[in-house]
């Protein structure tokens, strides 16, 4: 699996990183929409604490996912440098809140390692690789794994009852396989 | 023809859905046939239907299809040149023939073999044809291609065709209805009329010009060369000179006019919208962006009247963002008649089966609906006249021993009204009987001996799950899996369901719904520090909860005393999971929401306003959450959720709804 990992993210690609405490995220940059500054978000009842609510998108109404409650991080009060990278995929459309996002690294091939099997804070299955840049280390999300994750698997009993999950269930499948 | 393999895989499914629309055409058309026998227009339209799903067949091979559509069309063109008249007889093999059809369609479709009964049907269409005709000769047996077939003389003709200015404008080609005349037979010459081809400066290319005189030596009878001009004829001029006088027999079984495939694909996602309604879209648009222009140059002005002119543009756009979402709102509405239009058939057939003589009188079928609403209206309302027809209208003896007319009469009614859309089913049958419907329901435990219900309460029971007064069960009705279905598909989507009835004089059923699914009214209400939206529709009333009326049940939770009636109590706050200090249920209000599990009270911190919401589904984004049914943007720009009370009703009672009441008062 890792090596699988490794080999899709051997080929040259573009990455925004962000800030999560002291570490740092990188996020496939075909994958963000837009970034936004933090906006009022509405709580979702009975749904998972990292699903922090949904916000008002020009209309849409789109879910956020809070990065740090997803991956277990201490929670810190949202601040002006907090911002909420929006994402897309396939056709959903996901926020994600993070504390902050610094710049675009252009990543080649051979600057990409299989992610650690353990000693990483996160959930590794939610990785596809590490890069290594001078002294920086970014470790690099993936992006589908994480939102078919948040939007789908919270509640799986509600999802069946609601006859809707199926699809989302056999993509995950398919991400997992 | 040079069409590639792939071109054809697109053309086919058009054809498929096309042939399937034919196929509604010629069913409404022959039942419009039975009442008046003598229109020429409706065979004709009959005629053409058939006529494209035999062209059709023959270009994509499907020779079954083609086979028995030559033999139907032969039948038809009979009933058109008015050799035979209509009799009921000839008019249900027509119908059943259709019905083959649409078997014959979906084993094309799925490449599965031929459904059973169509040699059957066949054999009684030639049989019939036989019947008119003299003489299975006459007809000629199909050829996929270019048959020539028929005793006629041989004879010289000169066809005119002046095909009408917007002929490419509707996706035909004149050269292709020109190769199809010259098929019929010997071609002599063929001239190209140019004199009204202007300049080439002023020339439009989509405008068709031309006319063409065609000479052929041919055995084809008149009508068979007019049949190539079928679907061009009521844009075009043709005239066929020095004709023979037709003889008998002989029609010709040729591809139909291939250009007909090219019209707009339409499937269930799409939408055809005049562009009429499109052009008033564009102007509404323009319009918006002019107001743009006005305020951003107030904004940039130094002149005292900035503000107002900025006001003035404000105005502006308020107006014209309403009309849009009006006439955006247009154009997902369809007639309601796309429902309708299948009732006649379903009557006829019906009342037939059971014997009775019914009238269906239909209205209103050009009120427009949102296109989710119809395709959610069409099972319930098939519903609602199966069970009119079954349970509802008498045999004609018993009519007569009643004294009524023996024709029982069947209404079918939509109008718009106040903003929503009314459709009535009524007939004039036997009615509910109350008596029956007690005796059922006390049987079936729905109802406890000593209560005391008035009629209408009564008659409501018919809604509940597994309710049924039909002495028999019957293919159709009866089986108690119905009403409480139909009640629940229209509270679905916003609608109101109500019923009245007198013993002997008929059953009137009416539905209330909203015009779109996507804007309905609701109810702000605040639940902690929270905003929610309640449907308004489903809200019965609400009142300020006084500690005296609350009352807690053993195993029933929390009850609240409403004029007599105890009904669960639901703390919204607490269902919803959110934390709250202040648990003063006194300083609360209860929102009374009518469900299929009973009545539910809501408790509420306090009641925000009414307005019009529109209505966002959580699923695009997100999934479904139980207890809601969709989320609105407020004014502010949050996003608010909307409430579903039949889901918190579901989740409070587990269902249980009616025990509950019913454990309520026996503890009172």
């Amino acid at each position: 699996m890792p090596l699988e990992k490794a080999t899709e993210a051997a080929t040259a690609r573009q990455v925004l990183t962000l800030g999560l405490g002291d570490e740092e995220y990188g996020l496939d940059i075909l994958r963000v929409r837009e970034i936004k500054g933090y906006s009022v978000i509405t709580p979702i009842p009975n749904s998972p604490a990292y699903v922090k609510g949904v916000m008002n998108l020009r209309g849409t109404v789109v879910p956020v996912v809070g990065l740090r409650e997803r991956f277990g991080l201490p929670t810190v009060a949202y601040d002006k440098f907090t911002v909420i990278v929006i994402v897309t995929v396939g056709a959903r459309v996901v926020g994600l809140v993070v504390d902050a996002v610094s710049d675009v690294l252009d990543l080649g091939p051979n600057d990409v390692e299989p992610p650690p099997e353990f000693g990483a804070r996160v959930d590794t299955s939610m990785l596809t690789g590490v890069a290594k840049r001078e002294e920086r280390l970014v470790m690099l999300l993936d992006v589908e794994r994480l939102v078919l994750d948040a939007v789908g698997a919270g509640l799986p009993e509600a999802l069946t009852a609601a006859g809707v999950g199926q699809t989302t269930n056999s993509r995950l499948e398919a991400t997992a396989s | 023809m040079p069409l590639t393999e792939k071109d054809l895989s697109r053309f086919e499914a058009t054809f498929f859905e096309e042939a399937e629309e034919h196929v509604a055409t010629m069913e409404r058309a022959l039942l419009a046939l039975e009442t008046s026998p003598d229109d020429s227009e409706l065979v004709n339209s009959v005629f053409r239907a058939a006529h494209s799903i035999k062209g059709g067949a023959g270009m994509f091979g499907f020779e079954d299809l083609a086979g028995f559509t030559h033999v139907l069309e032969t039948l038809l063109d009979r009933l058109r040149q008015g050799r035979d008249r209509l009799t009921p007889r000839v008019a249900d093999v027509l119908l059943c023939s259709a019905d083959t059809l649409r078997g014959l369609l979906d084993a094309a479709r799925l490449r599965g073999p031929e459904p059973p009964g169509v040699g059957a049907m066949r054999e009684s269409l030639e049989r019939e044809l036989d019947a008119v005709g003299g003489g299975a000769n006459a007809h000629g047996a199909y050829q996929a291609r270019d048959g020539h077939a028929g005793p006629q003389e041989v004879r010289d003709v000169e066809v005119t065709f002046e095909p009408g200015r917007e002929l490419f404008a509707r996706g035909m080609d004149p050269l292709l209805v020109v190769r199809d005349l010259l098929s019929l037979g010997e071609a002599g010459r063929v001239r190209s009329d140019l004199s009204s081809l202007p300049d080439l400066d002023a020339l439009d290319p989509e405008v068709c010009y031309l006319r063409f005189v065609v000479d052929l030596r041919t055995a084809a009878s008149d009508s068979a060369i007019r049949d190539v001009f079928a679907f061009v004829e009521d844009v075009s001029k043709i005239a066929i000179a020095r004709p023979v006088p037709a003889a008998e027999g002989g029609t010709f079984a040729r591809e139909g006019a291939r250009a007909e495939v090219t019209k707009t694909v339409t499937t269930a996602t799409t939408v055809r919208v005049s562009t009429e309604k499109i052009d008033k879209i564009i102007d509404l648009v323009g319009e918006l962006v002019i107001a743009e222009t006005m305020i951003l140059s107030a904004l940039a002005s130094e002149q005292p009247d900035a503000r107002v002119r900025l006001r003035d543009a404000a105005e502006a756009i308020g107006r014209n963002t309403r009309e849009l979402q009006e006439e955006v709102m247009g154009v997902r509405m369809v007639p309601v008649g796309t429902v309708f239009g299948r009732f006649p058939r379903v009557v006829r057939d019906l009342a037939a089966k059971f014997g009775k003589a019914i009238v269906l009188h239909v209205e209103g079928e050009d009120t427009e609906i949102d296109r989710g609403m119809v395709e959610q209206l069409a099972d319930p309302l098939t519903h609602l006249v199966r069970n009119a027809i079954d349970h509802g209208i008498e045999s004609p003896e018993v009519r007569a021993e009643l004294g009524k007319p023996a024709e029982g009469r069947i209404g079918l009614r939509a109008a718009h009204q106040g903003g929503r859309v009314v459709v009535d089913v009524d007939d004039d049958g036997a009615g509910l009987n109350v008596e029956r419907i007690r005796e059922k329901a006390l049987a079936s435990g729905l109802l406890d001996a000593d209560a005391d219900q008035d009629e209408q309460a009564l008659m409501a029971l018919i809604f509940a799950p597994g309710f049924s007064t039909a002495k028999e069960i019957t293919d159709v009705s009866g089986r108690g899996v119905g009403m409480d279905v139909v009640k629940r598909t229209i509270e679905g989507v916003g609608g109101v369901i109500s019923l009245s009835s007198e013993l002997g004089k008929g059953t009137h059923v009416r539905l209330s719904l909203p015009l779109t699914t996507a804007i309905m009214d609701g109810l702000s209400v605040r639940i902690a520090d929270q905003t929610f939206v309640l449907p308004l529709l489903s809200i019965v009333e609400s009142f300020r909860l006084k500690p005296e009326h609350l009352k807690t049940v053993l195993g029933a939770g929390e009850v609240v005393r409403v004029r007599g009636d105890a009904i669960p109590l639901v703390r919204m706050h607490r269902e919803l999971g959110i934390d709250v200090e202040s648990t003063d249920p006194s300083r609360s209000i209860v929102c009374v929401v009518d469900t299929s599990s009973g009545r539910v009270g809501l408790l509420v911190d306090e009641l925000l306003g009414q307005g019009q919401v529109v209505i966002k589904t959580l699923e695009t984004n997100y999934r479904r959450i139980d207890g809601m049914m969709g989320a609105t943007i407020a004014g502010d720009g949050r996003v608010a959720l909307i409430v579903d009370p039949q889901g918190i009703a579901r989740r409070a009672t587990g269902g249980r709804g009616k025990e509950k009441e019913h454990a309520a008062r026996e503890s009172n």
